[in-house]
């Protein structure tokens, strides 16, 4: 692992690595992104039963799943950076929470639009949302106490451990929370169990998945990107890639 | 490192931490008064019918426990941190997570047992019928013991920023949930006269898995607070 | 085995800035190494990370090079920040004895202890009373009753008096002489000249 890893563990080329893929990752996720999305919102035919508003699940659901594996993203980055020692992984929690809080923000509210012509209220204290809502509240942790530290690499090191403890502990507020619902609910009716979907609505719904992850992987590389020139900002190579980018600016100028 | 050694490690640090406690006994009062504060208050707020209060009884008293834990955790460091000795514990040839474990059981003996003690007059004072007291009970034996272990965690994580408060229950309240829906489903089962062992021993369970993880992480926190 | 301690090529940095890079050294038995430097050269951080609290950028430290048994450097070594970590809710006498207890340290006689550095008489007192040269000394009691060959010392004589300076002195002679070793900091000069002294200078910031 560590003989594989350790060309990638040097910032600079990590920088460069990255930058390389970045173009191509954000133009695949403009266009995936915008293609499910339309398809989903214009073209995808109206339900049988919710009629349009239904469409929401076009946003709520890929911001749902995303949230999630960005969190065990994070704790896994928070595990490498612990166990390898490795700093770049500590940056790539930085770089990942953020993305994962705004996830889960989106897929809460989308969450609770959806139900106001679902169960003619904007919260319910439905299993997913509530466990949705508890993994918002783990996501503000990790980032509240990353920002409380002065000392950033401390500030990564600490909310590794938060997202490690965490992460043990979704499967079981997950089931908790599960447990409560049937406990105070009984059998509710969920939106979310229905008959499998129609081909015309899962397609359109699988291409906005794919072009929500891509926007994630493409905000974390942009992020980590910055976060890279941000922690090595004294390092000779930042100030050449600095300097770089003002010529070619400057040049653009004179250009223009 | 032989057992030997391990062992008076842990009961000299055990010892310390009581003896210390035992100069500032006030430290332990005011969690459990907090905690009678507030079950007192609820029947002033809702009403002193007992089909409300009763209902809510081991609800309210659950989150009034947890509360007091983090009123009371900050101190669980925070001196430690201040004076030098945790620095110093770090440096033991011992292992750390041993002696992280000596706090976490000094914790609990000074706010989690008390805390079982004072129970019954809570459920009293709630006028929470008969067939919860005793689940009421077990839960707290069994639930206590986690809310020492994971305020640990969260005390080690903070304890460098001289400024937990708010932070250190934004951490924590989350990953009180699970204990906190048992807890009280199981006083729930037992006042509807269904069996509630089934969320005991649930609880037990986390209980444990929770007492064999937690002094791990608490042990890499410290080691990121003397940093 | 002679040479306590050998540290290749540490380098720290903070906040983005170096430290130091490229320290090099060595200590045997009877060293003392008194580490010199302005405020804020990386003193504190050079012993802090010798002993493991602090993370270097680079550079290896090897204890004990020379042991033929692999057993834990942690019990081979002392190690006193600029926290004296005292109780300041137990008495001089309590602290004393709960030290000696968590490092597995036998000691005969507490109170002769106490005696020797000078408090006598106060040790009913809680430490939070007394002024931070006493609390101080009984910290450093720890460096008489306890037998490890290495101290690591972070500004020993911080708060005390010049008696108490001329006592840690004496105490240092007598552990130098027995073949143990010293790595220290501080701003004051040394009234006593031990025999083997290296004196390594630390230049924050332009290395």
């Amino acid at each position: 692992m560590w003989r594989w890893l350790h060309p990638y563990a040097k910032p600079e080329v990590v920088y460069h690595l990255l930058g390389r893929w970045q173009p191509w990752l954000s133009i695949t996720a403009a266009l995936t992104l915008g293609l499910g999305i339309v398809w989903g919102l214009v073209f995808a035919p109206a339900d049988y039963q919710q009629g349009d508003s239904y469409r929401i699940i076009f946003v709520h659901v890929p911001t749902a799943m995303f949230s999630m594996s960005l969190y065990i993203a994070l704790a896994i980055a928070a595990f490498v950076g612990r166990v390898w020692q490795l700093k770049m992984a500590d940056w790539g929690l930085a770089a990942i929470a953020p993305v994962g809080l705004t996830f889960t923000f989106i897929s809460l509210v989308t969450g609770a639009i959806w139900g106001k012509p679902m169960w003619g209220t904007w919260w319910e204290w439905d299993a997913r949302l509530t466990s949705q809502l508890i993994l918002f509240f783990l996501y503000v942790g990790v980032l509240a106490l990353y920002h409380a530290f002065s000392d950033q690499r401390n500030g990564a090191k600490a909310a590794g451990i938060l997202a490690m403890v965490g992460v043990i502990n979704i499967p079981i507020i997950r089931y908790s929370v599960e447990w409560w619902n049937t406990l105070h609910q009984g059998a509710t009716l969920t939106v979310f169990e229905r008959p499998p979907m129609a081909t015309s609505m899962l397609i359109p719904l699988l291409v906005s998945i794919l072009g929500f992850g891509l926007l994630a992987g493409a905000l974390i590389v942009q992020r980590m990107r910055n976060e890279i020139l941000r922690q090595e900002l004294r390092r000779p190579w930042v100030k050449h890639v600095l300097n770089q980018d003002r010529a070619t600016e400057l040049s653009k100028t004179e250009q223009a | 490192m032989n057992d030997t050694s391990n062992w008076a490690a842990f009961t000299a640090v055990m010892r310390r931490d009581l003896m210390v406690v035992m100069r500032r006994r006030s430290d332990v009062l005011n969690p459990l008064l907090f905690i009678l504060m507030v079950v007192s208050l609820f029947p002033l707020a809702v009403g002193p019918g007992p089909d409300i209060l009763g209902r809510i009884a081991a609800g309210v008293i659950w989150v009034a426990a947890l509360l007091s834990a983090l009123l009371g955790s900050e101190r669980l460091f925070r001196d430690d941190f201040l004076d030098g000795t945790l620095e110093q514990l770090t440096l033991l040839p011992q292992p750390l997570p041993l002696l992280a474990g000596a706090k976490i059981v000094v914790h609990w003996l000074l706010s989690g047992l008390p805390l079982v003690i004072l129970a019954p007059l809570c459920a009293l004072l709630l006028k929470l019928p008969a067939e919860g007291w005793l689940t009421l009970m077990a839960t707290l034996v069994v639930g206590t013991p986690i809310l020492s272990a994971v305020t640990a965690i969260g005390a080690a994580l903070t304890v460098s920023l001289g400024r937990g408060g708010a932070l250190l229950s934004l951490l924590l309240l989350p990953l009180f949930i699970p204990l906190l829906i048992f807890a009280t489903g199981a006083v729930e089962a037992a006042l509807m006269g269904t069996a509630a062992w089934p969320q005991v021993l649930l609880l037990a369970g986390l209980s444990l898995l929770t007492l064999l993880l937690a002094p791990f992480a608490v042990a890499a926190a410290i080691r990121v607070s003397v940093n | 085995m002679s040479t306590l301690l050998t540290a290749k090529q540490l380098s720290s940095q903070r906040a983005g800035r170096a430290l130091f890079s490229d320290l090099s050294f060595t200590v045997q038995r009877g060293d003392v190494l008194h580490i010199e430097g302005v405020n804020g050269a990386g003193k504190s951080t050079l012993l802090r990370a010798l002993v493991g609290l602090v993370q270097l950028q680079s550079g290896q430290i090897e204890f004990f090079p020379d042991a033929a048994d692999d057993h834990d450097w942690r019990n081979q070594l002392l190690f006193m920040g600029h926290k004296a970590g005292i109780k300041a809710e137990l008495t001089a006498i309590e602290n004393l004895t709960l030290q000696a207890k968590l490092c597995g340290c036998a000691i005969d006689d507490a109170w002769q202890l106490l005696a020797t550095v000078g408090l006598l008489g106060l040790e009913d007192v809680p430490a939070g009373q007394l002024s931070a040269g006493q609390q101080r000394r009984i910290a450093l009691t720890r460096l008489w009753y306890s037998n490890v060959p290495l101290w690591i010392l972070d500004e020993p004589f911080t708060a005390l008096d010049t008696d108490g300076i001329e006592l840690l002195q004496q105490r240092f002679a007598e552990h130098t002489a027995a073949g143990g070793a010293i790595i220290m900091t501080s701003h004051q000069l040394l009234t006593w000249t031990p025999t083997r002294l290296q004196r390594l200078r630390i230049t924050g910031g332009d290395a």
